[in-house]
């Protein structure tokens, strides 16, 4: 038999080889760190300065560090509305998106069969045609003389001189519409790991399906709701473009509000005040909603 | 069991399936109306949201309103720098955050989580802070640093996923034949996290070309395609956008068809 | 000390400590070249631990490995002659079969990688599947997959882990003659790990049983069957009636014990302890019974006062449950000769066997040790 002759190198001894190089690591996440450090991190630290920065200053002029924080006050004074209407649109378009994407992401899962993949495809084919140019089908669909419109009106569910395009309800429709695929998705993963058998037992214990569904499939689908309300509901709480599109000047959310003060009046300092508050709010929501659900591992 | 019985049982068993196709057919209604718009003649008519007449032309002169093509190329450009840096760096942080341990990496993983649980507009508006405040002038580079920013963490968790769902045996086995560590890497590891890193790839790019929110914020005299959009929203949108909204779809189903085909003839074979 | 043809695996003081355990306490063994040999034992013994090392793809915490003069305890998996059987075959899903076995060739730079791989093919039996992608292969094709990818390499020892875990019984046993038939006619060193016992007796030349790290009882697989030495092995190999004795003495070949009323005598070379306490221990098949006052063909101590408890008929045997008078119940298990009918249950049964067949294990080991593992 011929044997492989063995390699001529002498035998390293235990401590040349043993460690692996700890270092690498490092060397591997520090592009990627350095850059979200960069342009995530340091960027809100700039944003905190900002919101503090002199009222009065202007961009021509520069600004002053004057550690402003009336500007706070100002902001929620000023703001509290489009504040309030983020949250509650941002709250509605969620609830309406769980009903809808639970439908889909159940649909998909226990009676998709082998169409699964080309559905869960189907879902997320839409995020990929542009946000806005969907947006703008919503404003077509709902506009005074198109056919929803019409419909509603025969049905007498709307007045002849009602109208959906500019009002709250075309603003939610699109928020909803928009963070749809969002909510889909992570329901979809955790209704998808439930074991079928496990309902049909319940169904055998339970009887009624509504009340297996309730003891069982709702139970154990939770951390997708947790993740799915949680990816809705914070890109529609930030989001302006649905308001400035659907909506009218009564429906302006607080997006829309910080676009303009950066963009057209450039109040910085009002601006990030409003930011931060927009983002300790949601951050404050989020926490207080992870930790009644129970969910810590959602990252 | 009685008919009635059976009807109940027949609709139970439908009726998720129904109304779950409902809510898919939603998510398609304007996507369709997109469709349809690229094939509209409004040049007759002020109301710019019916449909009048039948035509070609929207597709034969896409080019035609002022600055479209031009927003569309440099949301592309945009898109394929933003892409090839974010998937390159996000590659190398998953595999930092999965072949390797080192201090700090519970709170490398909360940043990588953050932006995609942050509002949009926090983000945009907290760079725009940035750039002013260290007087960085906005445009093409602002942009792209904002993309790659936002795009990191999808790519991260991506290739992670994907990282994550190797076995770690296919990477012994090949040290055991013979090869190096980085022939392993290049011939075992890497071929097999490939999809999961174009998966990503694919990914950023339609988040990059079809950011709207930050990029609004950081663009400073430069247009993308949907800054342009928005901007067309105000006077009044050319029936072009629609043929590129129509293009785009049909790129995104032939790579997504493309791929569920490989998977089915795949499957098919493994029947055979 | 070493001659070129001595290309033995010797392993000596090896340890391997993870954070809460210890998975191999300082074990020592030599594998002869050219050998079938088997590390046996439950889930967790250290079989794994010991053979991962073995491969280099983990290092042990002190101790050595060498490949006859060859020192290989830190070398890389890459540099050492070595291959491995993987437990789940670990084929590589992106190349085709051809590419799999060609992989270890390749790195090394090997000339006539075609012809090498064509013939291991052939050996196998996969040829016409050179191109398929591993998942397209059944379990049993993978199997021969894996074994020629690892097998092409002409290594000094092939480590198999678990190869045949996950085929079917059926499949198992066809692979289990299929694999020892290729050892022989390639005459490579084979260390194969396995919990399975009738896996183990099947395939190895020498067996070493595992249990908590250490290596209990090594020998050929009639050896360890009939002459165990611990409870462990008793009990994980095969089945053992054991019956608590106290030690009188040894008288001559034989050692004499006590055992509940009865003195029985066990011959030296297989009393595995000879003072104070001990365990009497005699294989089901060994234990003859018949109808209390017919004859029993064994010169030792007849038991009376025993009767059956349980009858179970398994087509070659009847497996019996026979209550001693002092509570214990023993297994006697009897071929179905046809000479005697199956003797039914409440009968009164005369029990007896012959004193060669007996070992005595040492009282302080645990009489159940091995038995949930098995």
């Amino acid at each position: 038999m011929a044997v492989q002759a063995p390699e001529a190198a002498p035998p390293p001894r235990a401590p040349a080889v043993r460690p692996r190089r700890k270092l690498t690591g490092y060397w591997l996440i520090l592009p990627g760190a350095l850059w979200l450090g960069l342009f995530f991190v340091v960027p809100f630290y700039s944003l905190l300065a900002t919101s503090l920065y002199d009222p009065n200053g202007s961009v021509l002029g520069g600004y002053d560090m004057t550690y402003h924080f009336a500007n706070f006050v100002d902001a929620i004074k000023d703001y509290w509305e489009p504040l309030l209407r983020s949250l509650g649109y941002a709250g509605i378009a969620t609830l309406i998106c769980l009903v809808l994407g639970y439908l889909l992401a159940y649909a998909i899962a226990f009676k998709g069969g082998r169409w699964r993949t080309l559905l869960l495809v189907l879902v997320i084919a839409p995020f990929f045609t542009s946000f806005l140019l969907r947006t703008l089908s919503w404003k077509l669909i709902l506009a005074d003389d198109g056919f929803v419109v019409d419909a509603l009106q025969s049905v007498h569910i709307l007045g002849a001189d009602d109208r959906l395009l500019a009002t709250p309800v075309a603003v939610i429709a699109g928020l909803t519409y928009n963070f749809l695929p969002f909510m889909v998705l992570p329901l979809y993963a955790s209704l998808e790991k439930i074991d079928g058998r496990l309902i049909e037992a319940a169904g055998d214990l339970y009887a009624s399906p509504v009340r297996a569904f309730f003891k069982v499939t709702w139970p154990l689908s939770l951390p997708g709701v947790v993740a799915g309300t949680l990816l809705t509901f914070i890109p529609a709480a930030g989001d302006y473009v649905n308001a400035q599109l659907l909506g009218n000047p009564n429906t302006r959310m607080a997006g829309n509000v910080i676009q303009d003060l950066f963009t057209k009046t450039s109040d910085y300092a009002a601006a990030g005040a409003l930011s931060v508050i927009l983002m300790l709010i949601i951050v404050g929501m989020v926490m207080a909603y992870v930790r009644t659900a129970g969910t810590e591992d959602l990252v | 069991m009685s008919g009635f019985g059976r009807i109940k049982r027949w609709i139970g068993d439908h009726l998720v399936m129904a109304l779950g196709l409902l809510v898919l057919v939603y998510m398609f209604v304007p996507i369709a109306v997109v469709i349809l718009m690229s094939f509209n003649d409004n040049s007759k008519s002020r109301n710019l949201y019916a449909f009048q007449n039948f035509t070609w032309n929207n597709w034969t002169g896409m080019c035609k309103p002022d600055g479209m093509c031009a927003a569309v190329g440099k949301s592309a450009e945009i898109g394929l720098l933003a892409t090839i840096v974010a998937t390159i760096l996000g590659t190398l942080a998953a595999f930092a955050m999965v072949r390797h341990d080192f201090k700090g990496k519970s709170a490398s993983n909360v940043i990588i989580f953050l932006p995609m649980a942050s509002p949009e507009i926090v983000m945009g508006s907290s760079l725009l802070a940035l750039f002013l405040s260290v007087g960085f002038s906005l445009g093409f580079w602002t942009i792209f640093i904002a993309h790659v920013m936002f795009c990191l963490s999808f790519v991260v968790v991506t290739v992670k996923a994907r990282l994550t769902g190797l076995d770690s045996n296919l990477e012994q086995a090949a040290m055991d034949l013979y090869a190096t560590e980085s022939q392993t890497f290049w011939r075992v590891t890497f071929p097999l996290v490939l999809p999961g890193i174009l998966g990503a790839a694919l990914l950023s790019f339609s988040l990059s070309f079809d950011d709207f929110i930050i990029t609004n914020l950081n663009a400073g005299q430069t247009t993308t395609f949907p800054m342009f959009v928005y901007g067309a929203a105000q006077r009044g949108v050319p029936m072009q956008v629609n043929v590129i909204g129509t293009i785009m779809f049909l790129i995104s189903i032939a790579i997504v068809l493309g791929g569920e085909v490989n998977n089915r003839r795949k499957a098919r074979a493994l029947a055979a | 000390m070493s001659s070129v043809a001595d290309r033995d695996l010797r392993i000596s003081k090896l340890t391997k400590e993870f954070a809460t355990f210890t998975a191999v306490k300082s074990l020592d063994l030599v594998v002869p070249q050219g050998s079938f040999f088997a590390l046996l034992g439950p889930s967790g013994c250290g079989k794994t631990t010991t053979l991962r090392m073995v491969a280099g793809l983990d290092t042990p915490t002190s101790g050595s490995i060498h490949l006859g003069d060859l020192d290989v305890t830190y070398e890389k998996p890459y540099r050492r002659p070595v291959n491995t059987v993987f437990q789940n075959y670990a084929l590589f899903p992106h190349l085709d079969i051809y590419e799999n076995v060609a992989f270890g060739l390749r790195r090394r730079r090997s000339p006539e990688v075609a012809r090498q791989v064509d013939e291991m093919l052939a050996l196998v039996e996969l040829t016409s599947q050179a191109r398929k992608k591993p998942p397209q292969l059944s379990g049993g094709q993978q199997q021969r997959v894996a074994l020629a990818r690892a097998l092409i390499n002409r290594p000094e020892v092939l480590l198999l882990d678990e190869p045949l875990g996950a085929l079917d019984l059926k499949l198992r046993r066809s692979m289990q003659l299929e694999i020892k038939r290729i050892q022989t006619e390639v005459g490579l060193t084979f260390v194969h790990v396995t919990h399975d016992q009738e896996e183990a007796m099947t395939m190895a030349d020498t067996i070493a049983v595992m249990n908590a790290g250490v290596i209990e009882q090594m020998g050929s697989p009639t050896e360890l069957y009939e002459n165990p030495a611990t409870t462990f092995v008793a009990n994980f190999l095969g089945q053992s009636n054991l019956i608590a004795g106290k030690i009188i003495g040894r008288e001559g070949d034989v050692v004499k014990v006590q055992m509940e009323g009865t003195v029985v005598s066990i011959p030296a070379d297989r009393a595995h302890a000879d003072h104070g306490d001990g365990w009497v221990g005699i294989r089901p098949e060994k234990v003859l019974i018949a109808p209390a006052g017919q004859p029993i063909d064994a010169p030792g101590n007849h038991m009376t006062g025993a009767y059956v408890t349980d009858v179970s008929f398994v087509g070659v045997s009847t497996q019996y449950l026979v209550r001693m008078p002092w509570g214990q119940e023993l297994m006697a298990f009897e071929q179905n000769t046809g000479v005697r009918g199956i003797i039914p249950v409440g009968t009164a049964v005369d029990v007896s066997w012959r004193p060669e067949f007996a070992f005595l294990l040492d009282a302080s080991q645990d009489v159940n040790a091995g038995i949930e593992e098995a």
